[in-house]
Order: structure tokens, then sequence, then C-alpha cells
């Protein structure tokens, strides 16, 4: 058997969206290793989630055990693994959300394969070679992996969310066994906000250096935003700075964005930003510098003082 | 407490590498090198509850005969001594390995890693290295009161030791999670836990005189046959730069009419 194993990610009881741009990515890899698409459902009273999850693959293997209520690498590379072995996959895939990174590599560990991180597609017609981003995205590489078991990150921004199947998958009870553990969950806070979370918002409002002064955040990007109910973003020097959460940080080393429409306001255009924003559907740039690096990838620059025109776009929109 | 952290050697992640001609391999030469900024945090982290829990803070490298100089920065910084395994071109499963060996030389009770290196960004050692060893892990590791604090303007540390246990805030999607994990630990660290300090004139000197322990890889006994090939390099497809517009009005139409988008 050459089974693909998606991991769901469950979070907060719900089935994140990222979840089923790794479902096309196990489409495609299935169709080349010749077997078929699974998942692993985790966590504890999740049969509800699990069914919801059933509609987009053959078979989901449930682990429901009360040491899976709360999302721990620990406990959920253990449980991953044995829903390896039980599903038969020689590539265990996951959407590359910081729970993806944190857990997934623990269970390559476990599983003694090697691991592509934040994959974004296979190269050639046939096999398994993958591309992935190196050098803040500079470089594309193509890797192999070349253990019997491949275990992958798959980047959500560069998968469309699969189509439901006609008729639902085979839901799967999994009994597995898990160790003691080390890790204690002691909570999650959300950052509230009433905005759309920055890498599933359909519009991003970014800002940078440009604004100057901290306040001027909350002044110019954060009214553009809620006009266009939009999620806001930062460049690197200006969470570096302290004047936005790091949450909000857009590039290689933050957040990878690919909204329908990304407006870059006082962002000069920093290799590292750029890495986290180039797969916007449409980039706007507002800058008043003309030889801002930032108006070479943008489909329209806006050559201004955004103190000026950013007001007035808020006001006209 | 005795904490090992990691000093990786990379490109400097604010100039582009460039790709050979045939594809096959990353142009170094001439390349300028740097710490790598999240090891730079790991290393300030390791320093900062030092000098709440006392203990000694170790700096290890794996690369090239160079990498010493990112080992000194780390001495210089303030750790007590350096660990460089001569080693080029590894995969991030044999780095965890090789960390492994020296984990079960050095017996910490902390390793500390910057969450990626800014080079092959791949996000895996610490984890993997947690993984063969069976400890626990916090990855992501952050701070709630951010960097603007008054904690961190006194150097306080973001991570908390107590009873043998370490509580990390760490980022994830939408929030903060904190976890509470059993020492001995990996945990790897994100940009905003501390801003790292730079090495004073007095610690440049001083660390030219700490122990630098230089380990040839063959003497780990570790196989470092890639599990991950990176068979070819390529420039990411260019993004074309579109046109300017002149005023807002003009925005405006070619977002709705054009791109339609609005």
């Amino acid at each position: 058997m050459s089974n693909v194993l998606v991991v769901a990610e469950i979070h907060q009881g719900v089935v994140k969206k990222a979840t089923y741009t790794a479902v096309t990515f196990a489409r495609e890899a299935a169709k080349r290793t010749g077997g078929k698409v699974h998942a692993v459902a985790l966590g504890h009273n999740i049969a509800e989630k699990a069914r919801e999850v059933a509609a987009y693959v053959e078979t989901v293997h449930v682990a429901d055990h009360e040491k899976l209520a709360k999302p721990t690498a620990e406990a959920y590379a253990q449980a991953i693994v044995q829903a390896a072995r039980a599903s038969g996959a020689t590539v265990v895939a996951m959407a590359a959300t910081f729970a993806g990174k944190d857990i997934m590599p623990r269970v390559a560990a476990l599983l003694g394969a090697g691991m592509a991180s934040d994959v974004q597609g296979f190269v050639g017609d046939s096999g398994l070679a993958m591309r992935r981003p190196i050098q803040a995205g500079n470089v594309i590489a193509t890797v192999e992996i070349t253990t019997p078991i491949k275990v992958v990150t798959t980047r959500p921004t560069e998968f469309p969310a699969a189509a439901a199947l006609g008729a639902a998958g085979t839901v799967a009870p999994l009994a597995v066994t898990i160790g003691d553990l080390k890790t204690h969950y002691v909570g999650f806070t959300a950052v509230a906000s009433t905005r759309p979370e920055l890498t599933d918002a359909r519009v991003v409002v970014s800002g940078g250096r440009g604004l100057k002064e901290a306040e001027n955040y909350k002044k110019y990007i954060e009214p553009l935003a809620d006009k266009l109910h939009a999620a806001v973003g930062a460049s690197r020097a200006i969470v570096d700075a302290g004047w936005v959460p790091n949450d909000l940080q857009v590039g290689q080393t933050g957040k990878v964005v690919a909204p329908d429409l990304y407006i870059a306001v006082g962002i000069s255009g920093a290799i590292q930003h750029v890495a986290g924003m180039k797969g916007s559907k449409t980039i706007v740039a507002i800058n008043k510098d003309a030889e801002a690096p930032i108006f070479q990838i943008a489909d329209y620059g806006l050559v201004a003082d955004l103190f000026k025109v950013v007001p007035e776009l808020t006001e006209k929109l | 407490m005795k904490i090992l952290c990691t000093i990786k050697r990379v490109t400097d992640y604010e100039r582009k590498v460039k790709i050979a001609p045939d594809g096959s391999s990353l142009v170094t030469e001439g390349m300028n090198f740097v710490a790598n900024p999240f090891d730079e945090i790991a290393v300030e982290e390791a320093l900062r509850l030092q000098k709440a829990h006392g203990g000694e803070v170790i700096c290890v490298s794996i690369g090239p005969k160079d990498a010493a100089q990112q080992i000194r920065q780390g001495l210089a910084m303030g750790a007590d001594r350096g660990i460089l395994v001569l080693a080029e071109n590894l995969d991030p499963d044999a780095v965890a390995r090789i960390l492994v060996k020296l984990v079960e030389q050095e017996k910490p009770d902390l390793v500390l890693m910057g969450k990626q290196a800014t080079d092959d960004d791949a996000n895996q050692a610490g984890q993997l290295l947690a993984g063969y060893l069976g400890w626990p892990q916090a990855t992501f590791a952050s701070k709630t009161d951010g960097l603007d604090s008054e904690a961190e303007k006194a150097q306080k540390p973001g991570l908390v030791v107590a009873g043998g246990k370490v509580s990390v805030v760490r980022e994830v999607d939408g929030g903060l999670e904190t976890l509470e994990v059993t020492l001995p630990a990996v945990v790897t660290t994100d940009l905003r836990l501390n801003n790292p300090r730079f090495a004073s004139l007095p610690g440049i000197m001083k660390a030219k005189k700490k122990p630098l322990a230089e380990i040839a890889l063959a003497s780990l006994g570790v196989d470092v046959t890639p599990k991950v090939k990176a068979v070819k390099y390529t420039e990411p497809p260019a993004r074309k730069g579109g046109v300017k517009v002149e005023n807002v009005d003009q925005l405006i139409t070619k977002l709705k009419t054009e791109a339609k988008v609005i």
C-alpha cells in the first residue's frame, strides 16, 4: 500500500480551512503513488468533526483519546505515527500552519522519515520530487526525500481548498496508545480581533516604516482595513520597532499570505516581506519613494504621500 | 541550569544568494555570513536565564571551520564555551542526530534553538531533536508583553523556569498558547521573545580566551547520508511590475474594473 495520510487540524472545535489545502496536495500525491487519500482526526470527542473531514477522503482514522484533548506536539506526534502505520501511508502531510510546523518534524523523527517543509507542489509529471522555497523565498529548491515514508508540510497559499467528494469516506476509529506526557497545556488566548485572520482574509492592508510612528498605524491602516473588511498586516521593521504585535508580520519569517487584494502602505518591499505576500492576486503599493522595490512587483503603484492618499482612498471606497 | 544553544552560520539574509548556472548549487563565494538571527535570540534568552538561575551556557555550531566566528559571537555576548562540529551540507535530520550526541555528552537541562535557520528555512531541527530524545518541546517561544515592555528593557527572560519545569508562551495561529514542559526540554525561539544584545568590546576580548572545542564529525559516529536531497535550485517565478496610477480615483477604477477585486 502506498496511501497518503493527511493530518486534519482541528483547533478550538473547528476544522481549519488549511486542512483542505493539504487534501489537494494529497490527491495529487496519491495519483503519483497509486494509493488512496486517508486522513487522521485527532482530539477528544471529535466524532462530528471527523465526519466533516470524511467528506473529502477515502477513510478518516479517528484518534479519540483524552490525552489528545489538547493539541501538544508530544501527544499528537505519537498518534499520527500510529495512524500512518494503520493507513499504510508512504506520504504523511499536514498544512504548514503553526501546528503543522510544530508537530510534523517530530513525526518525522519518530518515523525515521525525511521531511520537506513548506512544499509548494510537485516537479515533473510523475514521481515525488517537490518544490519548496528557501533563502527567504529567493530560491526554489527541488527536493527528493530518500526514505520509504515521506513527511511533508504544505504551504496553504499554494493549494486551493479541495472540494468534497460525491460519497463520504469511511470513518474508522483508531485505538491509540499515548505515553506519559511531559507537556502540560496551560491555555490558549485568542488575539481579540473583529477582523478576519491574516492568513484567511480576502483583502489585506499592511503598513510599514513609511507610517513614521506607531499611532499612525491606527490612524491610517486600520480605517482603510475596516472599510474593506480586510485583515491588517505589517512589515518586519514596524514589528521589530514594537508598533504592532508580531502576529501581524507578513514575510518569510512571519506569515505567508495570498489574498485577492494586498495593499502595501509605506512598505519599501524588502526581500523578506515580499516573500510573504508575492502570491497575492492583486498588489497595490502606496509609497512616496518612486524607487522603492515594492513597485517592481505591484500591479498598481501610487507614488504619493500616504498621509494624504490613504484617507482619501478610505473615504472614496 | 545548564543550557545548550545553537548558533548557525548562514548567508546574510538581507542579500540575495546566486544560483550556479547549471542549477546544481548555490554560489556562496563572496557572500557575507552571519549568525542565524533566530539563534541570536536563543543565545540571548539563554544568557538571561543564566543570569536569573545561574549555571552554564554552551554555544554549539555545526558547520565549516569558519563557523567558529559565529560561536565567538555567542561567547562575546556572554556564553561560557563553544563546541564546533565540523560538517557541511547536512539536512536537518543529520543536524538533529549530531545534536543528540552532544546532548548525551553534555547533559543540558535545556536546549534553546532558533525556530528556523534563514538559509534553508526548514524549521525542523529543534522538533526533530526533541523527537529523537523523547523530550518535550515548545516551539516558537514568544512573549506576551512584547519587545517594547518594561520586562524586556530590564532584560528579563521570557521563559519562566520553576520547579524543574519551563513555562513557554508560544505563537500559534490566531493567538498565543502557553505550555509548561518538564525539563530537560527543547525550546525554539521566535522573533518576539527578546532583543538580542550586541557584543561589547570587553566581551569580544574575553571571548577570545573562552574555550572552543572542535569536534570531527567522524568521532561522533553519526550517519549523515541525507534523507532529503536538494537536486536542483531555480529562481522563483518573477512577478512583473504593473502600472503606476496617477491618483486615488484612477486606482479605485482599476481595482473595480480591471482587477475586479473590490
